[in-house]
């Protein structure tokens, strides 16, 4: 938890209900959670509990149907207009025809920052995220965890002071998700932003997080929030992985998603 | 129509050697051609094949198939016996220069309507439903029955010190060929963004401009260039049938009809404009295949990792 500027909470959702009239399916229900500026928290939870859902209100790419949620004390709408977040999927989503640093600065170019400002930030993020080499490369010439970096890279172009992150390294294989996982540790612990990050593994949310938000299948309800008393970002490194305290908090994290539920879709990795 | 309806053939970079292999193909291809034309000539039934009262294969008297050589040697020789008349080619470049400028306004104004009406029908689900069962409708009417109407409505028009000149009806009906799958690569290509994309726009807070200039513009690229090749070659056959129908003076569309009228004395040279029409169909097919090379970098295959 950083302790600086606490002025505002990042996040902000109370009673949040979303109720998709396509089938009428209940998504979530009754969601309170408070997300503290410079925290990192992850979303844990049985397939289809309503994960991405939650993130895309935070996001306002969907409007929640009851309940209230602020971002940086104002509506969504208001936080995505002033973007106040950076935002990473599941898939890279990078745009073919735009090489790999034209690609990290399509939100500068957006917002009508000059070129060579342009230039000098994808140059930082690059180095950031150790892809200098690649600047003038295209997308279909990375693999999958070298565009899902650049991704990331995109997500943090403008300094946002919120990084929503819907299962970026789903699709990567297990040494790259753990190498990239430092990595993100690192760049929290360096920009101090808030992360909000959906995942199915519970090694990477217990790895990752100040804590970790477990959530209830349908309707989607938050089950427990467990505090992970790890040491800050920037005092985690790989040999946490070997640390007791992470099995005990990995152990409890479990227990508390089969309390809910059959775990369907949570893996153990 | 279906080859627009395939997903975009997504280009890889290709090497000087593909690209020798392809020329390789297409000139055995016209080899090919040529050996079938003489060989059933040499040994075709001399009256053709008829089948009940129609003629499915032609005779194959040197009047209705000259040889091969006869009608490319034509093309060396002057048009009439006249003194100084210049050699047929001359005369067939000439005439396929002219209806390939035509067909070039024709194919430019149904590029812009064409996107145009691809943009109105992307910015409101209202006018994709209202207007699409018509511009589907609009490639039904014959074009024949249709060019007269548009002369002698053309000829009505006189604005200050523009008038309407023939050319231009020509030019009308052949961007009325040419608009239709310019519209329909250009909807499809503008709606062809991912969900992920087009969330990752409004996520910057960008306005449909700026979405349709940073997104759905570049994403449109490999439909819109099949789209602008069927174009052109809408526009030349457009525009050679709408000189045929209007009556039109100095382009191919005349040629044909006028040298095909003289061919019982000269039957090798009817072909001549005959063979300019198919130059002039790949020159126009042509141009748009350089514009789509500077273009490669929007015809990178989408990769998901
Ligand atoms: N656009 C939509 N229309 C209708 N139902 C939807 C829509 N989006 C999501 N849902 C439903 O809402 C529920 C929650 O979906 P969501 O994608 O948030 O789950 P998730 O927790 O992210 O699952 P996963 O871990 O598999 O990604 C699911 O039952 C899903 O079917
Ligand atoms: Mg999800």
């Amino acid at each position: 938890m950083s302790p600086l500027d606490e002025t505002t909470d990042a996040v902000v959702a109370t009673g949040v209900g979303k109720v998709f009239p396509a089938g009428n399916v209940t998504a979530l229900e009754g969601v309170d959670l408070v997300v503290r500026s410079g925290e990192f928290v992850s979303l844990i939870g049985p397939s289809g509990c309503g994960k991405s859902t939650l993130l895309r209100l935070i996001a306002d790419l969907d409007a929640p149907t009851s309940g209230t949620l602020t971002v940086f004390g104002k509506s969504a709408e208001k936080a995505r207009i002033d973007q106040d977040y950076g935002i990473a999927f599941q898939q890279a989503g990078l745009l073919p025809w735009r090489t790999v640093s034209a690609n990290i600065e399509l939100p500068l170019e957006l917002h009508g920052v000059g070129k060579a400002a342009r230039k000098q930030r994808s140059a930082e993020l690059l180095s950031l995220v150790g892809l200098t080499d690649f600047a003038d490369r295209f997308p279909d010439q990375l693999s999958g965890g070298m565009q899902q970096r650049i991704a990331i890279a995109r997500a943090l172009a403008e300094q946002p002071s919120l990084l929503l992150m819907d299962e970026p390294f789903g699709a990567l294989d297990e040494m790259t998700r753990e190498r990239m996982q430092t990595e993100l540790s690192n760049i929290c612990a360096e920009t101090g932003a808030a992360v909000v990050f959906v995942t199915h593994s519970i090694p990477e949310a217990v790895f990752l997080s100040d804590r970790v938000v477990v959530m209830s299948p349908r309707p989607g309800r938050i089950e427990t929030v467990l505090s992970m008393d790890l040491g800050s970002a920037s005092e985690r490194a790989e040999s946490l992985r070997e640390d007791t305290a992470f099995f005990e908090m990995v152990t409890a994290v479990r227990e508390a998603l089969h309390q809910g539920a059959p775990a369907r879709g949570v893996d153990d990795r | 129509m279906t080859a627009l309806d395939a997903p975009p053939a997504l280009r890889r970079r290709r090497s000087p050697r593909v690209a020798l292999t392809r020329i390789g193909i297409g000139a055995l291809g016209i080899l090919a051609i040529a050996a079938i034309w003489e060989l059933y000539k040499a040994f075709g039934p001399a009256d053709g094949v008829v089948i009940g009262d129609s003629r499915i294969l032609p005779r194959t008297s040197d009047l209705a198939m000259p040889h091969i050589v006869d009608m490319v040697s034509r093309l060396f020789e002057p048009v009439t016996r006249a003194d100084g008349s210049p050699p047929l080619w001359l005369e067939v470049s000439g005439a396929a220069a002219v209806t390939l400028g035509i067909a070039a306004v024709g194919w430019v104004v149904g590029l812009i309507v064409g996107v145009a009406l691809a943009l109105v029908m992307v910015r409101s689900r209202l006018a994709e439903s209202s207007l699409l069962p018509w511009i589907v409708l609009s490639q039904t009417v014959p074009l024949i029955a249709f060019a007269p109407v548009v002369r002698s409505w053309g000829s009505k028009i006189e604005i200050g010190a523009f008038e309407w000149q023939d050319w231009m009806s020509v030019a009308v009906i052949a961007s009325y060929l040419a608009f239709f799958p310019v519209a329909i690569g250009a909807l499809r290509g503008l709606q062809s963004p991912d969900a992920i994309h087009t969330e990752l726009m409004r996520s910057y807070a960008a306005g449909w401009w700026a979405t349709l200039v940073k997104l759905r513009f570049p994403a449109s690229v490999p439909y819109l260039l099949p789209a602008l090749r069927l174009a052109a070659a809408n526009a030349v056959v457009g525009a050679i049938v709408a000189e045929v129908s209007t009556g039109l003076r100095g382009g191919i569309g005349r040629m044909i009809v006028q040298y095909a009228g003289q061919a019982s004395g000269d039957p090798a040279k009817s072909w001549g404009p005959i063979f300019g029409a198919i130059v002039l169909g790949l020159v126009a097919a042509g141009s748009v295949a350089l514009i789509g090379g500077t273009l490669g970098n929007y015809r990178r295959a989408e990769v998901n990792s």
